[in-house]
């Protein structure tokens, strides 16, 4: 029976002031999708780092007048470092073949290049990527090394890029997060208000706090539940017209998106606008229906 | 059965305490008159026995419960064993007599069943047989009142307190709602009304308790209003 009364009074709630309602799911449900948005794009970061950093190679490139004495003794001593996984040691002849490889659409380039015009270099596999800095400090100096290049500085890159979409899709959700709390205060308020006759009756008569409390969070609650189902839909459909169609290409060098941690956004959402609901409902009505 | 000891109240902002240093006792199941020009403190009193309002000082006891150390979460429990009824009746426009008197039991968790055996009871009680499905606004003021003495009565309470129950009602409707109060007090109900409608303080010739300035200036076993 009392279950029942608190469900009624909730729907009974969501609709007299329909409109507000509305606009409390919708940004709720917009600040929730950019929450989405951005875990998946930082546990995409994290993927992507762990596929490219698996390719990535350090670039140790030898200078003209290197001579085989100099060589040995950088062989030797990438051979013994700990943080190296593998390494190979690449001629100006191979290097002109990987040229040719790279440059195949413009023939004339690669026919205006001959091996000599190409640096000797080894080729390093890091066993932690991380790991660059100490790595390339042992080699720093070496008679013979013209130059050390981190193909992660380049990722580096792509990651900042990431980083700050991800950071500013954050920003723009505690923005709309914190707009949609001030809308579910005022709409606890104004819920409040229309029902102040009833309330005041039942501190009167001796109804429990949660009682009386219970069907405004649970409003609240709804609407935040309602507002995370939307916001996931979006960030599903998000994903699979930007991402699987429009965007293709781009999910080629970005690494697929696995619907699983889509799907994972689910619970994510939902918990985190019930919860916000909740306690923002909670405690307007500290303020407002002093009990 | 409500015992004030050295109780004074002072609002925040007020020059002067509502209520100075008072002290009184009310044994259970006596009829108790609060009377005292406005602003005299009266319904301080009243509002201190619900714990509305928390005392500055001194020690309020309701039920053999110290209410003065109270604490808030046990506050809805300790109001079911009191009924109120106010000068504005407090009905809820939107439900009928019957209604109103079966959301009080509603709320604190009693079933429907409960509430179909005892409303109709009470109703009856209170000589509003037969208009249990009117509205408010479909009630006179008397009738209106009725439903709010029903509503404080149906849980059986140990107190009644009534704040200005009269207050908008001609003569002779206060002179019924009395008369439903003095049946109340009867089956061993204690009741508390506050009031200065001298007429039905001198018809009734119960205990009364003058406040003047926050203080007590009479205490009178069969008073009348002076």
């Amino acid at each position: 029976m009392r279950v029942k009364y608190v469900l009624n009074e909730v729907l009974v709630g969501l609709w007299r002031n329909v409109t507000m309602t509305v606009a409390m799911i919708i940004t709720m449900s917009v600040s929730l999708t950019m929450l989405g948005a951005s875990v998946l794009m930082y546990l995409q970061v994290d993927r992507m780092k762990d596929f490219y950093y698996g390719e990535i190679e350090v670039s140790i490139f030898l200078a003209d007048n290197v001579t085989e004495g100099q060589i040995a003794a950088i062989e030797g001593k990438i051979k013994s470092d700990p943080l190296v996984k593998e390494s190979n040691h690449e001629t100006k002849e191979q290097a002109l073949e990987r040229f040719k490889v790279l440059y195949q659409d413009s023939p004339d380039f690669v026919a205006a290049v001959n091996a000599d015009s190409l640096p000797e270099s080894f080729r390093v596999k890091l066993k932690n990527p991380e790991d660059y800095d100490s790595f390339a400090k042992s080699l720093d100096g070496e008679p013979g090394v013209q130059r050390i290049i981190d193909q992660r500085e380049l990722l580096q890159k792509v990651f900042n890029i990431f980083n700050s979409v991800q950071l500013m899709s954050l920003v723009v959700a505690a923005v709309m997060a914190f707009a949609a709390l001030l809308l579910v205060g005022n709409t606890i308020q104004v819920a409040a208000y229309s029902k102040r006759r009833e309330v005041a009756v039942m501190k009167l008569v001796g109804a429990s706090n949660w009682f009386i409390q219970a069907p405004f969070v649970l409003e609240a609650v709804v609407a935040g539940l309602i507002g995370a189902i939307l916001g996931f839909v979006a960030l599903f459909i998000g994903k699979i017209v930007l991402l699987d169609n429009k965007l293709q290409a781009l999910t080629a060098i970005l690494t697929p998106v696995p619907n699983g941690n889509v799907w994972l956004m689910l619970p994510l959402l939902a918990g985190v606008g019930a919860l916000v609901s909740a306690v923002t409902a909670w405690v307007t009505l500290r303020f407002y229906l002093k009990v | 059965m409500i015992q004030l000891e050295n109780v004074t109240k002072t609002y925040p902002k007020a020059s002067r305490p509502s209520l100075d240093n008072v002290s009184v006792g009310i044994e259970k199941g006596e009829f108790v008159f609060f009377i005292g020009p406005s602003g005299s403190g009266k319904s301080t009193i009243i509002k201190l026995l619900l714990k509305e309002v928390q005392a500055t000082n001194g020690k309020v006891v309701v039920n053999a419960k110290d209410v003065t150390s109270l604490r808030s979460w046990k506050i809805p429990h300790f109001r079911r064993s009191i009924g109120c009824v106010f000068q504005d009746f407090r009905l809820l426009p939107n439900r009928t007599a019957y209604e109103n008197v079966a959301f009080a039991l509603e709320v604190i968790g009693k079933t429907k069943a409960v509430a179909r055996r005892v409303v109709p009871e009470v109703l009856e009680l209170v000589g509003l047989g037969g208009k249990e499905h009117r509205y408010p606004h479909e009630l006179s003021g008397g009738e209106q009142q009725r439903v709010a003495v029903a509503r404080a009565f149906v849980n059986r309470p140990l107190i009644l307190l009534a704040d200005e129950p009269t207050g908008n009602l001609d003569p002779d409707t206060s002179i019924e709602i009395m008369r439903l109060l003095d049946r109340i007090n009867r089956t061993g109900t204690t009741v508390v009304m506050v009031t200065h409608d001298s007429n039905i303080v001198n018809q009734m010739r119960r205990r009364v308790i003058e406040i003047e300035s926050g203080r007590i200036v009479r205490d009178q076993a069969r008073g009348v209003y002076g």
